[in-house]
């Protein structure tokens, strides 16, 4: 309660400062959005060949992607607390169901519903928003599932609960083929393709990547909104109470389980909306795909930012999905042909992801844009006399 | 009145545990039954199979429970750590000594190689301790969590470069022939598997219990600070136990390269994942516990990987990371460990 106290006076500041960073953020995504679709081709060859290499649209979505995930992420890790490893299963069951919902795969029905696809062809074919609500519904839904039975258990051995849903999810996909004798993912081979998303009665195909962009700035843009009213709010304080302290939470009357297992599912939730996206972004959904290296990613995409922070989680991944998508190989490029060596330099990331989290911990625990609640409480410890003993 | 309903809950709620708990028992023992009348010799030869894998399991499973006992972290980069020791040994035995082959000089070069992987392990395991770890005992529970996936990574990363990407095949020194056991089959293998853990096990236990340098790992485990108040130095004696757990990590990786002659930088993760599986089956801090539960996930592995009725290779993960998260909903303690209350 002294915290609130102390710092009354700052609440108008952090709401002017999310309407800023709200608004320039779209402003700078609306004139990507109308660079991309109305400049581009204007533009000299020499300048689209430098976005080719440093900046492709491509990678501009995908990153968007990632935010949507990020976010969810950080509303389990950043706002609860809740250690989770497992994303990678709620990603997997957005994608799926999108695979699932709107793609000729189960071939044996016929069903269409607001999309934009010809009616004869077979399979079950939902609309693009439609297909979003369901997917973040079975994610979500699963989410409780997993989440229910562990969370009362202490934080890291959630973790390794997490962990290892999120070693299940993906091998049930891969040997999906057959369960008993009925088809559920096409196993190794995936489901392609994807139902184009149709938008004011025009279908967006695989190079319609401004209109995309914009679609999927909308739901990261949806995803923002969520995660700052929520955290404003009743539920939210509840969150960052227990991800504070837990004794004290429950103390004063914060129900545990309940609170938690609401974290866990709103992130399940965005977990299973990036999925989907994902699915449309890659036109198809690949078992493969959905490995450990993804919920680490994410991780470090919140650690990076700064856990808490929208913004902060924001910035983190829209750095570390370029730095996947194309700085790395960019870089290496331009490096390698400089001074003329042969240095693989996408086979670093494991080094870039794995230094990031580690430095970030130990040198930086609060982010590039760290919260300002978070900052008082990771440095709480930090004058006692020894640096050792107690936990 | 409400404190009578709220121990009605309570009683209610370990009833419907206990009875999921044993239904999961009952379904797995005919599963054993129905397969040992099904194909008996089969079932020795798998479960013997597993057997080995257990050990090699418990190897490293001893590492997270040591680590995890002193100082309450996942070593999440423990798995990885076991992936090191193999390539070390792969290299220093074929690359360095230039033994591919079983003979007397190859079995020198396996023991030589045994102590030099067991002092590399533990020296990197401590190096790992002093520079990331240390900082962060103070620090909130997720800082080191996360630091230590970080390190994991960074540690993947080494064996990436060292590696390359793909699976590599090593000629191993030990001898390639099997006992016969009656009708079973036994190979040499699993014997020196055998032969080199037991002794490694009791040094271990001797260390824990008998040792004085034992002795101050077990009370650091209790109480850090009364610990220091007695004298103590808790820094040394959690970094003794780091270097304890990779040395055993560093005879897993030796055994694992010498017994299925293959590296891979992935390895560590998914084995590491198995024995982190078997640390808690056992109850995680106690060290019984876990050579239990790791002899126990070989052979629920052994047996459902090559069983007629089991589900086949390909759901092996599945098998066990379901076997890990109903035992974080029935018996999170573990086998073997103690339910105890959290202080406050």
């Amino acid at each position: 309660m002294a915290i609130s106290l102390k710092r009354k006076n700052r609440k108008p500041k952090n709401a002017a400062s999310a309407r800023q960073w709200a608004i320039t953020l779209t402003i700078v995504a609306l004139g990507i959005w109308a660079f991309f679709t109305y400049l581009f081709d204007k533009t000299p060859d020499a300048v689209q060949a430098w976005f080719q290499v440093w900046l492709p649209p491509s990678t501009l979505n995908e990153s968007l992607v990632w935010v949507i995930c990020a976010l969810g992420l950080n509303i389990v890790v950043g706002y609860a607390g809740l250690l989770d490893l497992g994303f990678v299963a709620f990603w997997a069951f957005g994608g799926y169901a999108a695979g699932w919902f709107m793609s000729g795969f189960f071939n044996q029905v016929n069903i269409h519903f607001g999309s934009m696809s010809a009616k004869t062809i077979p399979g079950i074919h939902l609309s693009f928003w439609l297909v979003m609500i369901i997917a973040a519904l079975i994610a979500g839904f699963f989410g409780i599932i997993i989440g229910a039975p562990t969370l009362r258990l202490k934080s890291d051995y959630l973790a390794l609960v997490t962990l290892g849903f999120g070693e299940i999810i993906p091998q049930v996909f891969t040997n999906g083929e057959n369960i008993g004798g009925f088809n559920l993912s096409n196993g190794t081979k995936g489901i392609s393709p994807v139902d184009a998303i149709g938008v004011f009665g025009k279908r967006l195909g695989p190079f319609d990547l401004g209109w995309k962009f914009l679609i999927y700035f909308f739901l990261a843009a949806c995803m923002v909104f969520v995660s700052l009213r929520i955290r404003g709010g009743r539920l939210g304080r509840a969150w960052l109470a227990i991800r504070e302290d837990e004794l004290a939470a429950s103390m004063m009357g914060v129900p545990l389980m309940r609170t938690k297992l609401t974290a866990y599912a709103v992130g399940a939730f965005s977990g299973g909306i990036g999925g989907a996206v994902y699915a449309t972004h890659v036109n198809g959904i690949f078992a493969e795909r959905f490995n450990f290296s993804i919920s680490i990613i994410l991780l470090a995409m919140v650690v990076l930012g700064g856990m808490g922070n929208v913004w902060g989680v924001i910035v983190g991944a829209l750095l570390m999905a370029w730095i996947n998508a194309t700085g790395l190989p960019a870089i290496g490029d331009t490096f390698n042909n400089t001074f003329h060596t042969e240095i693989n330099f996408p086979s670093y990331n494991f080094l870039l992801f794995g230094g990031i989290l580690v430095l970030m911990m130990l040198y930086k625990r609060d982010g590039l844009l760290p919260e300002a609640r978070l900052k008082m409480i990771s440095h709480e410890n930090d004058d006692e006399a020894s640096n050792t003993g107690g936990h | 009145m409400a404190n009578i309903s709220y121990k009605a809950r309570q009683a209610r709620r370990v009833i419907i545990e206990r009875t999921f708990g044993l239904a999961i028992l009952a379904l797995m023992s005919f599963w054993l039954i129905a397969n040992l009348f099904k194909a008996p010799s089969q079932f020795a030869e798998v479960a013997l199979i597993g057997l080995s894998n257990g050990i090699l399991y418990a190897l490293i499973a001893l590492g997270y429970t040591l680590v995890y006992g002193i100082i309450e972290l996942i070593n999440f980069a423990h798995g990885d750590l076991f992936m090191l020791g193999g390539l070390f040994s792969a290299h220093f035995i074929s690359l360095w000594f230039h033994q591919t082959k079983s003979s007397p000089m190859g079995w020198l070069v396996f023991f030589l190689a045994l102590i030099s992987v067991m002092a590399f392990c533990a020296g990197v395991n401590v190096f790992i301790e002093r520079f990331a770890y240390r900082r962060l005992r103070r620090a909130p529970k997720l800082a080191p969590l996360i630091t230590a996936v970080g390190v994991s990574f960074m540690i993947q990363f080494v064996g990436l470069r060292w590696n390359g990407s793909g699976q590599k095949t090593w000629n191993s020194v030990l001898p390639s022939g099997r006992v016969l056991l009656g009708s079973i089959k036994l190979p040499y293998t699993t014997l020196i598997s055998f032969a080199v853990t037991i002794p490694i096990l009791a040094a271990l236990t001797f260390i824990v219990t008998k040792t004085r340098q034992g002795k101050a790992m077990r009370a650091t485990a209790q109480d850090q600070d009364a610990s220091r108040l007695m004298g103590i130095n808790v820094n040394r004696t959690i970094a003794f136990t780091f270097g304890l757990g990779g040395a055993l990590a560093g005879v897993a990786g030796l055994l694992f390269q010498q017994t299925r002659g293959l590296t891979s930088y992935n390895l560590g993760y998914q084995l590491g994942l198995i024995a982190f599986t078997s640390a808690v089956l056992g109850g995680i801090g106690n060290l019984q516990g876990a050579v239990l539960g790791a002899i126990l996930i070989g052979l629920i592995q052994g047996l459902n990987d090559g069983l007629p009725i089991g589900l086949g290779q390909q759901w092996s993960q599945t098998v066990v990371f379901s076997i890990l998260i109903l035992l974080m909903v029935f018996k999170p303690a573990g086998l073997l460990g103690k339910q105890v209350t959290e202080k406050v």
